[in-house]
């Protein structure tokens, strides 16, 4: 009697979990969760990826959804909070969702990844640090590029437009920055150019006059400043402040629609590499950009597109294995191009590699006059 | 030597503004026994405040300054000590610290929700140039901070020592019990402690928004920055509280330029850690003694 009622609930406990693990496909609604920095220093650019994704949402659903579903999206905040990643990733798995969109910054994606892989869920994610890629995590997929694929065409830039021989680097001590200070070094070094002054700065850092100090202090033929949106915005308010006229570099985020709104005049004159933008002149990106502006009344930055593309990405997987299967989503994705012609919603042609990396075109900028404006286009990696 | 006197004029810039601050804590501790831990969030609202009126009023940033100033004064004063400092003292000092910390996050929150959690900018108090001293190039917007902050705090001053009001004030502060005595409205001056600190915190919201742009945690900081500075300067003494402001904002910069930045946040702490050890009323503080 005792093994029966054992087997019995052994048999009822299976088939929970499986009823539970199908949900997401069965259900009334194909479920996404949104995981993002929605408070706390990483606010700006998670608010504009949550706000791309729901847009893109949005327009699937008003065209009969994803397989003839309606996409919900539910929002948890990280708070930009390793601990608070965690427990709300894990509140996310719990309510089982298709796939994960975010989190943005690469510290918080980086402690909790693993969870999602442990339960098998896709992550559309934000971050840009090198090493999320490189531990073989089958569910993580990038939106953009990494910091391997981007700074050598940062590198490039700042040795063959800018002509440096000396640069100074501005870096946010978390991973993304470290990250992207790590690499840019490594390319320095490959190319002979001499790095001078290696300043890092806090992320939140409110106060950056002695940082700017610092780097009129030494004699460099530019400055090559990889940090985030607020805190970029408020290096470029006190550049401006203290007349500092060296060059600044930058990649995609110094070069973003937030800090030139935040930072006002004082991003005039910034360059550099931008991966994903909204001034891109592609006219699916202006398209875009209209309709976000239009829709949330403030411009986007890449990571609107981020979040845009992202949702394009699951949709055009999903309606190509014909099913919401997370293990399939994830296996047809590696390796996949997406291009316009397929997807419109991909706004540019887009491919992942076998590790979850991206390759696709990117652009050089400058801000004139608080525009972005794009003054050149290099081609994909693979290419 | 350039370099050094760059960083001491924008260290001073800064430590002007943590005066600011740190002077209301004096205020209040000293007029009515009150410590408000969201004395950092007393100066991250007004600038939403500023910004209402250039958004939705249309005001000119400084008609926009003087309007935040005014409405901190009503809203983050008189409101703030009529609807929770009066009804929390008469529990003791304990229960009002923690009413203050609910209130913090309350203002906190509430910012979050109305205005949203991203930045927003702020226009910046004068133009972006430099001019040439010593050799150094130093930017005109500090030297304005540097001048409205001393400018606050010399008008508080003479305020405090050379006008009949004034000098209530610090009767009051000294022995409430002989200050009522002697006639002196002793409620009134309290309550005017609670409009001055309104004041300066507004003041200092207005000069440090531009460096943090506008964004609801800018409290955090700012709170801590000048509870520190309070307390190495002297908690009881006015004077005290500037010169902890001023060195606590000259040696923050001192130390990210020279020592290590990312030990910046914790040479205050240390600082905090050596006065308490070897001079616990401050450096300008008065030795206070109570009996059980």
């Amino acid at each position: 009697m005792f093994r029966m009622v054992v087997a019995a609930l052994t048999a009822l406990s299976l088939w929970a979990a499986g009823a539970a693990g199908a949900q997401a496909q069965s259900g009334q609604a194909a479920k996404l969760a949104f995981i993002g920095e929605l408070s706390g220093a990483g606010a700006v650019s998670s608010t504009n990826f949550r706000d791309g994704a729901l847009m893109a949402i949005d327009e699937i659903n008003a065209k009969g959804g994803l397989l003839g579903k309606k996409i919900e999206l539910k929002q948890y905040d990280t708070q930009t909070n390793p601990g608070t990643a965690r427990s709300q990733m894990q509140k996310a798995i719990d309510d089982e969702p298709y796939a994960i969109l975010g989190p943005i910054f690469s510290g918080i994606v980086k402690v909790s990844m693993m969870l999602a892989a442990q339960a098998e869920i896709p992550i559309i994610m934000g971050g840009e640090a090198s090493d999320l890629t490189q531990q073989g995590n089958a569910y993580l997929f990038r939106t953009s590029f990494g910091q391997q694929a981007s700074m050598p065409k940062i590198a490039n830039y700042v040795r063959d437009v800018v002509k440096a021989k000396t640069v100074a680097v501005v870096w946010v001590n978390n991973d993304f920055g470290k990250g992207g200070r790590d690499n840019f070094m490594k390319e320095m070094n490959a190319r002979g150019i001499k790095v001078a002054a290696d300043i890092s700065t806090e992320s939140g850092q409110t106060d950056f006059a002695a940082d700017v100090v610092k780097v009129k202090g030494i004699n460099v033929d530019a400055v090559f400043v990889y940090i985030n949106e607020e805190e970029s915005a408020r290096f470029l308010r006190e550049v401006r402040k203290q007349g500092l006229s060296v060059p600044l570099i930058g990649e995609t985020t110094l070069l973003s629609q937030k800090v030139i709104d935040l930072a006002g005049d004082a991003a005039n004159g910034v360059r550099g590499h931008v991966g994903l933008s909204a001034d891109v002149p592609v006219p699916a990106v202006q398209e875009f950009k209209a309709k976000f502006h239009k829709r949330f009344g403030y411009l986007p930055d890449h990571n609107g597109i981020k979040g845009y593309t992202g949702v394009y990405a699951i949709k055009f997987v999903t309606e190509k294995i014909g099913k919401f299967d997370r293990k399939a989503l994830a296996a047809t994705l590696h390796g996949l191009t997406i291009s316009p012609k397929d997807e419109p919603g991909i706004l540019i042609e887009t491919s992942w590699d076998d590790k979850g990396d991206i390759d696709r075109i990117s652009f050089i900028a400058e801000v004139v006059n608080g525009k972005q404006q794009i003054t050149g286009e290099l081609p994909k990696l693979g290419k | 030597m350039a370099d050094f006197l760059q960083l001491l004029v924008a260290g001073l810039a800064t430590g002007g503004i943590y005066a600011l601050v740190a002077i209301g804590f004096t205020l209040l501790w000293q007029t009515s026994q009150t410590i408000n831990f969201a004395q950092g969030e007393f100066v991250m609202v007004p600038a939403f405040f500023m910004l209402a009126a250039m958004r939705v009023l249309d005001v000119p940033f400084w008609g926009a300054v003087v309007f935040g100033i005014a409405l901190s004064t009503i809203v983050l004063g008189m409101a703030f000590k009529k609807l929770l400092v009066d009804p929390m003292l008469r529990h003791g000092v304990l229960p009002l610290a923690i009413a203050t910390m609910a209130l913090a996050l309350f203002l906190k929150e509430s910012v979050k929700d109305f205005y949203g959690a991203e930045a927003q900018p702020f226009p910046p108090l004068a133009a972006a140039v430099n001019v040439t001293l010593f050799g150094a190039a130093i930017a005109v917007q500090s030297l304005v901070v540097v001048a409205l902050a001393v400018a606050a705090i010399v008008a508080l001053q003479l305020f405090l020592n050379r006008t009949r009001t004034g000098r209530c004030m610090q009767a009051t502060a000294q022995n409430p019990a002989v200050a009522r005595i002697l006639g002196i409205p002793v409620e009134r001056m309290i309550m005017l402690a609670f409009v001055i600190n309104a004041a300066l915190a507004a003041l200092a919201s207005a000069l440090v928004t531009p460096i943090y742009l506008a964004k609801f945690s800018n409290g955090e900081y700012l709170g801590m920055a000048a509870f520190i500075a309070a307390i190495v300067g002297g908690f009881n003494q006015v004077r005290g509280a500037i010169v902890g402001g001023l060195l606590l904002g000259v040696i923050d910069n001192f130390s990210a330029a020279y020592l290590s930045a990312q030990y910046r946040a914790a040479i205050p702490l240390a600082l905090l850690i050596v006065v308490i050890l070897f001079r616990p009323q401050g450096l300008l503080g008065r030795r206070e003694e109570r009996t059980v």
